[in-house]
């Protein structure tokens, strides 16, 4: 009971808070309803007993990601953006898109739900260790490799926006 | 708890190229702010030092053959081949930018560490064994080169080039990701061969359904990267905004990285259900075929002319793909390495002919070169006659190879095509060769300066792989058949 209550309750934040954000106009609201939305998505991970999604949503996500919009926002001309012309005149087509594909899925989900059941995909016996625990575990054995060469997308990327950004080179 | 956290040597023999690729990236970056601007030029030739090492690293890699990482990626012979393409792809193009760097604005040392970075990414794709090694290969690879074809920031075409490659590709990234994450969700692992296992094995195999939906994400995301139809519309833009060397590299390194995971994606995980992706892959093939050759007929500017055949070389590639064997993978294979060669040496003498600015870039710039600089023009005819498939080049034998291909998988209509196709396509490369040879030259061509050493040096190197893939064909494909079968 309260498990589903608090499942409502994170969802409509999620998805209130991804409403809400493209809705706004001032750029500084959008980044709140940002953090609501996000910290839904945090509580949907923690209720299904991923501590560590949700420490990495609250800590990367929200502490990270959003306070460098956030200062982003303060750099831009914030005036100049709420009056310029935004790029949406056409949402009634695009609201029509997403009723049409959203009541195909909601068709082919009803019919089709039985092929939907995955075999074989037994629930997670619970063991000893906690979720935090076994991410590191698998992160720092099998996942070694991917988990260093991101370290190099993440400088390339770094590079990148140097290059493209800086003044003069 | 395992024991030791530090991976076993051979573990470590098998990544070399990368380490090594990274290793000289590194040493680019650091290098690049204690040399003096006019010596700016050494960093051109660390990254080639950095990158014959590597082809030497590919060599040793090879000799320990096997699945390392916890089967995160596989060193076969495919793998190699791949490695080392991509390896001689990022040579050439780094010959080419030498002197264009120096020409067009003060050389700066990450243009170098971004084509290592790339190359490392497109290393990483020929060896992944798992879809997130597949993912992040692909992604190091996109970013560096995103940045590439923006590289000239002042140049309005750079960065249109590099805006809608950015946005597109991300775009496109997204969907593989998404394709991933299905596949996920209903075989519970990542890792190709298990894939494989799965889908193949009655009691465990997902709805087919989900695996469906996942394949045709995956279709897109890897379709996009190799300018397959109808994911190629941003193909002319960017390669014609593009810094020519740029457009080289991107043309050739990343393509046949991208169809190696294609390739391997399809060829191993998606195995069981090939009979459901083989008429998409047909479909597909087909049409770039067509968009490449027809659209190519009216273009007058030489880049965006040899963008729309590079679309239209992906399609003849895609037949392999659709012939679905192990014949194909090898004329697959075959094919972009002759491609590799032919096409960036069209490019290395776009590089050299369009001047500061790249102010001369249309097909009739070109005229009466042949009188002028008949060296250059010959090598060029050799890349031309090889696009279009003369024997004697290694653009015959990669068709020739890919269309018996094609026959052995009772693929004739799509052979008729094919060839079909083929003779459209002399129409735009001759024209070519006689505003070339037959118009009087131009204002462009009388100022044409010497062809600067580097970019001499790929344009030689580039017409012997054409020529030495044309007369011994089976050095490179001997190789190509051995290493087709896949790890299963």
């Amino acid at each position: 009971m309260v498990d589903t209550l608090s499942f409502y309750i994170f969802a409509l934040m999620a998805l209130g808070g991804g409403v809400m954000t493209i809705t706004r106009r001032n750029a500084v609201h959008s980044a709140l309803w940002l953090i609501v939305s996000l910290l839904g998505a945090a509580g949907l991970f923690l209720l299904r007993g991923a501590e560590f999604l949700f420490a990495a949503q609250i800590v990367l996500y929200i502490g990270g990601v959003v306070l460098l919009i956030l200062y982003v926002v303060m750099l831009v001309n914030l005036d100049e953006t709420a009056r310029a012309r935004q790029f949406n005149k056409q949402w009634w087509i695009a609201l029509a898109c997403v009723a049409v594909v959203g009541a195909e899925i909601a068709f082919v989900m009803k019919r089709g739900l039985g092929a939907l059941a995955l075999p074989g995909v037994a629930a997670v016996a619970p063991t000893g260790e906690g979720n935090t625990e076994r991410v590191a575990d698998v992160l720092f054995s099998e996942y070694m490799l991917p988990f260093e060469i991101a370290s190099l997308l993440l400088l390339v990327a770094v590079v990148g926006a140097v290059v493209m950004a800086k003044k003069r080179v | 708890m395992p024991a030791s956290l530090f991976p076993p040597y051979e573990d470590l023999l098998r990544i070399l190229p990368e380490i090594v690729l990274t290793i000289a990236g590194t040493l680019v970056m650091v290098l690049e702010p204690a040399l003096r601007p006019e010596r700016k030029r050494l960093l051109g030739g660390i990254a080639i030092a950095g990158l014959l090492v590597a082809l030497w690293g590919t060599a040793v890699a090879n000799l320990f053959r096997g699945p390392a990482f916890h089967q995160m990626v596989v060193v076969d012979g495919f793998a190699t081949f791949f490695r080392a393409l991509v390896i001689v792809v990022g040579i050439l193009a780094v010959l080419c930018s030498i002197h264009y760097l120096q020409r067009e604005r003060p050389d700066s040392g990450e243009y170098y560490a971004l084509v290592l970075f790339s190359v490392v990414g497109q290393s990483v794709m020929a060896a992944a064994n798992e879809l997130i090694m597949i993912f992040i290969g692909l992604e190091i690879s996109s970013i560096a080169t995103y940045v590439l074809a923006g590289y000239l920031r002042d140049d309005r075409r750079n960065n249109e080039s590099a805006i809608k490659y950015f946005l597109l590709g991300s775009f496109a990234t997204a969907f593989l990701l998404y394709g991933i994450a299905w596949i996920y969700g209903a075989a519970g692992t990542t890792n190709l061969v298990e894939i494989r296992r799965v889908l193949s094995t009655p009691e465990l195999a997902p709805p087919r359904f989900l695996v469906g939906v996942s394949a045709a994400l995956m279709f897109v995301g890897f379709a996009f990267k190799v300018s397959a139809a109808p994911f190629q519309v941003w193909a002319p833009d960017v390669y014609q905004g593009a810094p020519a060397p740029v457009t080289a590299f991107m043309s050739a390194g990343p393509k046949a990285a991208a169809f190696a995971i294609f390739l391997r994606v399809y060829m191993t995980a998606f195995e069981p259900i090939s009979n459901r992706w083989e008429p998409v892959v047909w479909l597909s093939a087909l049409a770039t075929m067509f968009v490449g050759n027809f659209a190519a007929l009216l273009q007058n500017n030489i880049k965006r002319l040899l963008a729309y055949s590079s679309i239209a070389h992906a399609g003849y590639v895609m037949v392999a793909v659709s012939a679905h064997s192990e014949i194909g993978t090898a004329a697959a294979m075959f094919y972009l390495a002759a491609y590799a060669f032919m096409n960036v040496g069209a490019f290395a003498v776009v590089t050299h002919f369009a001047r500061q600015g790249e102010k001369y870039v249309d097909v009739d710039d070109l005229a009466g070169l042949g009188h002028r600089q008949p060296v250059t023009a010959a090598l060029f005819s050799i890349f031309l006659l090889s696009l279009i498939g003369i024997p004697l080049t290694g653009g015959f034998f990669g068709k020739f190879y890919i269309f018996k291909a094609a026959l052995e998988a009772k693929l004739y209509w799509l052979t008729v095509i094919g060839l079909l196709n083929s003779a459209v396509a002399a129409y735009y490369y001759l024209r070519i060769l006689v505003v070339m040879y037959f118009h009087e030259p131009g204002e462009a061509a009388q100022t044409v300066s010497p062809v600067a050493p580097g970019v001499k040096i790929a344009l030689w190197a580039s017409a012997a792989g054409t020529l030495l893939l044309g007369i011994f064909p089976s050095v490179i494909l001997d190789f190509a058949d051995r290493s087709a079968a896949l790890m299963k």
